[in-house]
């Protein structure tokens, strides 16, 4: 098991390299070069010139590489164009919201994907498999924003039981360790704090979690439905074993590999929605400033969430990597 | 008294849309303890679903079963799924087709045959990993101590079914049924496999209901064989008296079939001609008929009865006349 961990961890140096070429060869690629994206369209051919030679665009493709990968493996990554901020101040700034966000929304799909999955299944062709289908047709189909702004209508507009947006209430004055606001809140034993700031992620983290919810669901559905007909099973029913020893032994360990893969996928594009998310709901993480980089063109801190959202991407593969091994001993011995 | 006693089984699947497809149809056999007797009939026969019936494995929807199956005084049609599953593993085990798909991929085999045994003889998990590696070793894999902790996909075809032996076996069942149990090897663990179940239901005295295609296994295995067709049993003789004489021109077919070493080089084999899909139906007349070289017209128009013939049960119009049948030496 360790050995696969640490060669999987090592597959995963080439893919962040070769990532690394594409983002500085794609700031290469820029209409106008990197020198009139700082300057504006307007810039005199002088100015532009004058700028490459700062920027040290003269020097060889390759000597110009060398010189970003290093700027990068030390931890810097320019300074925005918007702020004047280094970007890595910024995005660890960021980070820990948009982190919160997101394990909260995947913890909620999993913890209810699987095992609606597995009941739709096994009330298969029945009204509660019917109804878990259509719910989870919805699900995919509707638009993080509106249900966003929905359940926003709601809760808040209705209900007001659950604030409406941010992170946490601004009267409180919490202590930043993490910048994860409910885990710093039980860190400083603040525990006021943390209910503030997990009534602030209710909201955000159910609306982002529902198209993930809706393809976990699915997936165990089809897969619990797929093991079920398999000859092992069968064998295992043969054997006379309780039906509780059969499900979760011989069924659900089987049927949680399609699940675990599934997962991963669904974490990176959930990085995408939670731009989205952010922006319904004030939640000031990495949605905002990368939404802020693209309409302002701040290429270094593009650059820098680029490579940020990648790696964060090839990190959760690994992660399902690894849990694959643990299910399933196949995978380990190649 | 016998220890399994089949009367009238009868499978019928059905589903929304299609017509009701019976795959077994009026079976009855007894099989004595310690006895070993053969199901024998090419693909759709029936005599997989027969055997899935017995051992209450068909799916409960879908599937209707009728007739009776009595085992040691137990009716075990009308059980509760929960009962089914006490005497599962423990009276009735069974081996399958296809060792690497009836095993659990994810888990040691080990593990696959303790659980039987804490379930039904109510051992601890230490004791039963004891009673585990002595089983792995008596079904004859090597280093059993080692391969206890491996997983399905680490051991090869044989090895696998060796494992699937022992964990029928692990509760020293009275009835054992092994449906295919070599189809997936290659033939020289073919032979090795026969001789350990041989071996190995003879030692304990176990019953053994052994389903094959193949005529040679029968022949060197079974006390009593039952030829099945279409879902019905058409003939059903003790094991020397079939080989003799065959007497239903199905399994006088089936015995031509069969290659022969000592046939001059350039021989057309014997085929059955024909396939299951040209059956008609069981109401109709015989369902053998259209591929029958002993065919006639009230074969095409009134269903066969199973009767007592020349000290056995045939079910046929025209049987293949006495003396015109292959010998068992052949074989």
């Amino acid at each position: 098991m360790l050995r696969f961990t640490v060669r999987r961890l090592l597959q995963a140096v080439p893919t962040l390299f070769v990532l690394s070429i594409l983002v500085f060869a794609w700031l290469r690629m820029l209409p106008g070069g990197p020198a009139t994206a700082l300057l504006g369209d307007k810039a005199t051919p002088e100015r532009v010139a004058a700028m490459n030679a700062v920027l040290g665009l003269d020097d060889p493709i390759f000597v110009q590489y060398f010189r970003f990968l290093g700027r990068v493996l030390t931890g810097d990554f320019g300074s925005s164009l918007i702020t004047g901020d280094p970007v890595m101040e910024e995005v660890s700034w960021a980070f820990p919201a948009t982190l919160e966000l997101s394990a909260a929304a995947m913890f909620l799909a999993v913890l209810f994907g699987i095992p609606m999955g597995y009941i739709a299944a096994r009330f298969r062709g029945r009204f509660l498999d019917n109804a878990t289908v259509v719910t989870t047709l919805v699900g995919v189909a509707v638009p993080v924003f509106f249900l966003g702004f929905l359940l926003k209508y709601i809760f808040t507009q209705e209900m007001s039981l659950l604030p409406p947006s941010g992170r946490q209430d601004v009267l409180i004055d919490a202590t930043r360790i993490t910048g994860i606001a409910t885990l710093d809140g039980l860190l400083t034993g603040e525990f006021d704090a943390t209910w503030d700031a997990m009534l602030h992620l209710i909201l955000p983290s159910v609306a982002l979690a529902s198209i993930p919810f809706a393809v976990i669901v699915r997936i165990t559905r089809a897969s619990v439905l797929d093991v079920q007909g398999e000859d092992f099973v069968r064998t295992a029913n043969s054997k006379g074993l309780t039906t509780q020893i059969v499900r979760k032994r011989h069924v659900l360990r089987n049927a949680l590999l399609p699940v675990s893969t599934t997962i991963g996928l669904q974490t990176g594009l959930l990085m995408s929605g939670a731009v989205l998310t952010e922006k319904v709901f004030a939640w000031g993480g990495l949605g905002t400033l990368l939404e802020q980089a693209i309409q302002q063109r701040d290429y270094p801190r593009l650059q820098g969430l680029i490579l940020l959202f990648a790696t964060v991407f090839v990190l959760v593969n690994l992660l399902v990597d690894i849990s694959y091994a643990i299910i399933d001993p196949r995978v380990r011995v190649r | 008294m016998a220890l399994l006693d089949v009367r009238d089984l009868s499978v019928v699947f059905k589903r929304k849309g299609t017509r009701p497809f019976t795959a077994v149809d009026g079976v009855s056999f007894s099989v004595e303890p310690g006895q070993t007797v053969g199901l024998v009939g090419e693909s759709g026969s029936g005599k997989s679903v027969t055997s899935l019936a017995i051992m209450g494995l068909l799916p409960k929807r879908g599937a209707e079963i009728s007739g009776s199956v009595t085992f040691e005084d137990t009716e075990l049609l009308t059980l509760s799924d929960k009962q089914l599953r006490d005497r599962r593993g423990r009276d009735l085990g069974m081996v399958f087709q296809d060792p690497l798909s009836s095993l659990n991929p994810v888990i040691t085999i080990g593990l696959q045959i303790t659980e039987v045994l804490e379930r039904h003889r109510g051992m601890s998990r230490k004791e039963a990993r004891v009673e585990a590696a002595e089983l792995l070793d008596r079904v004859g894999l090597p280093d059993p101590q080692r391969r206890i902790d491996e997983y399905p996909h680490q051991l090869s075809g044989g090895m696998r079914q060796r494992v699937l032996i022992a964990i029928a076996l692990a509760c020293r069942p009275k009835l054992l049924i092994a449906d295919e149990p070599t189809t997936a090897l290659d033939v020289t663990i073919q032979a090795q496999i026969l001789s350990l179940l041989s071996e190995l239901v003879s030692e304990t005295d176990t019953a053994l209901i052994m389903i094959t295609h193949d005529l040679g296994v029968v022949a060197g295995l079974c006390d009593d064989v039952n030829v099945m067709y279409g879902g019905r049993i058409v003939e059903q003789a003790q094991r020397h008296d079939l080989f003799q004489r065959s007497r239903h021109p199905y399994t006088h077919g089936l015995l031509q079939s069969i290659p022969r070493l000592d046939a001059p080089r350039g021989e057309p084999l014997t085929p059955i001609r024909g396939s299951v899909s040209d059956n008609i139906e069981w109401e109709q007349g015989c369902a053998f008929a259209p591929r029958c070289p002993n065919a006639t017209d009230v074969c095409w128009s009134e269903p066969p009865e199973l009767k007592a013939d020349d000290g056995r049960m045939l079910r046929c119009h025209n049987p293949v006349a006495i003396g015109d049948a292959v010998t068992e030496g052949a074989l």
